[in-house]
């Protein structure tokens, strides 16, 4: 739910990094809050396991841009891709504005990737969001394995595999090195603001 | 998808309702936050409170404990209580969207809070 606060003139914009367990999305976040100067940025918050894999959300609280006359502030926010986390999951996607669905390149995920977005469906679903109407962006990571022989999905096999009914824009990305991070960031917040911005102001 | 849209009216509202019901009372930290973790209005000492993680995390927990609910077949628990050594926190729901948090000492006794929370509660519903 996204939230307009006209007193002290800000936009506030929830985005959900979703996707399968190990596909990248802390990173996301990580290469995010180390690329941008401090006054872009609030503190990252981080809940994971000892394993460094995330048991509940990440939170990275960014203030970019205006529309109008408004700041924008945006949540990032990233769910717990393992497949327990599930109720965890739902949790977080409560009341967000935008996803990105992190999906993994590796070629042995490939099962995984359709499971979390058949997954992502099923909990907005159950808030009464149509994945068709709310803001999507897919990020296809973790490109660079095919250079150390790793058998990787074709982007080709991943648009068929996730993207064709819902024909979102999609990224090309290798998180740890920042490649596709912030197209992805761009988009997603441009199409949620957007969104907002056209129906409520 | 819903929107809130604070107008600055709105805002100084609430905020005195928070002032007049909690902080008045010795409470020393009060938030009004939507369940998807946002601030709608915080008002109290809060230099040295991330407030922004502590409505993440107010949010988080209350959907957390709203599962455990449901699986325990109860319909929903609407009010959290965490004892520390010398900080409190209640979390308390009001209407669908909205949680209220409240932080305080112990020389402020619960009852009182708890009182004032329902209160403030009733008034808030109305806006
Ligand atoms: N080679 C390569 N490794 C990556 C890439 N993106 C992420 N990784 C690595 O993959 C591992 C998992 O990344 P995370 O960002 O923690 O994955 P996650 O999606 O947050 O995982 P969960 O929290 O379990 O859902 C880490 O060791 C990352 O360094 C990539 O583009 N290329
Ligand atoms: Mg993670």
């Amino acid at each position: 739910m996204a939230l307009i606060d006209l007193k002290k003139k800000e936009i506030y914009c929830k985005i959900v990094y979703y996707g399968p367990g190990r596909s990248g999305k802390t990173t996301n976040l990580l290469y995010i809050y180390n690329a941008l100067p401090d006054r872009f940025k609030g503190k990252l918050l981080t809940i994971e396991t000892k394993g460094e894999r995330t048991l509940f959300f990440d939170l990275l609280p960014l203030s970019l841009g205006k529309i109008k006359d408004l700041d924008i502030r945006l949540q990032l926010y990233t769910v717990p891709g393992q497949a327990i986390y599930k109720p965890a999951r739902k949790i977080v996607l409560k009341g967000a504005d935008g996803v990105v669905f992190v999906a993994d390149s590796l070629r042995i995920r490939r099962e995984k990737n359709k499971e979390s977005l058949a997954d992502l469906k099923e909990h907005l679903f159950e808030w009464g969001v149509d994945i068709h109407e709310i803001p999507l962006v897919f990020q296809y990571n973790k490109r660079d394995l095919a250079s150390m022989g790793i058998p990787i999905l074709s982007v080709e096999e991943l648009q068929e595999d996730l993207n064709k009914d819902l024909n979102a824009p999609y990224f090309e990305a290798v998180a740890p090195k920042g490649i596709g991070v912030f197209d992805t960031l761009k988009t997603i917040s441009k199409l949620s603001v957007r969104y907002i911005a056209k129906k409520y102001l | 998808m819903g929107v809130l849209v604070l107008t600055p009216e709105k805002v100084a509202q609430l905020e005195k309702l928070l002032q007049d019901y909690l902080i008045s009372i010795g409470v020393s930290l009060a938030l009004l936050i939507d369940e998807a973790g946002n601030i709608l209005v915080s008002v109290g000492e809060n230099q040295d409170v991330d407030v922004t993680s502590l409505a993440a995390l107010a949010a988080a927990n209350f959907g957390a404990t709203n599962q455990i609910a449901k699986l325990l077949g109860e319909d929903d628990f609407s009010i959290l209580y965490h004892k520390g050594k010398k900080d409190n926190i209640h979390l308390s729901k009001i209407r669908d969207e909205l949680i209220l948090v409240t932080v305080f000492r112990d020389d402020v006794p619960l009852g009182l809070v708890r009182l004032k929370v329902n209160q403030v509660a009733k008034e808030i519903q109305e806006i």
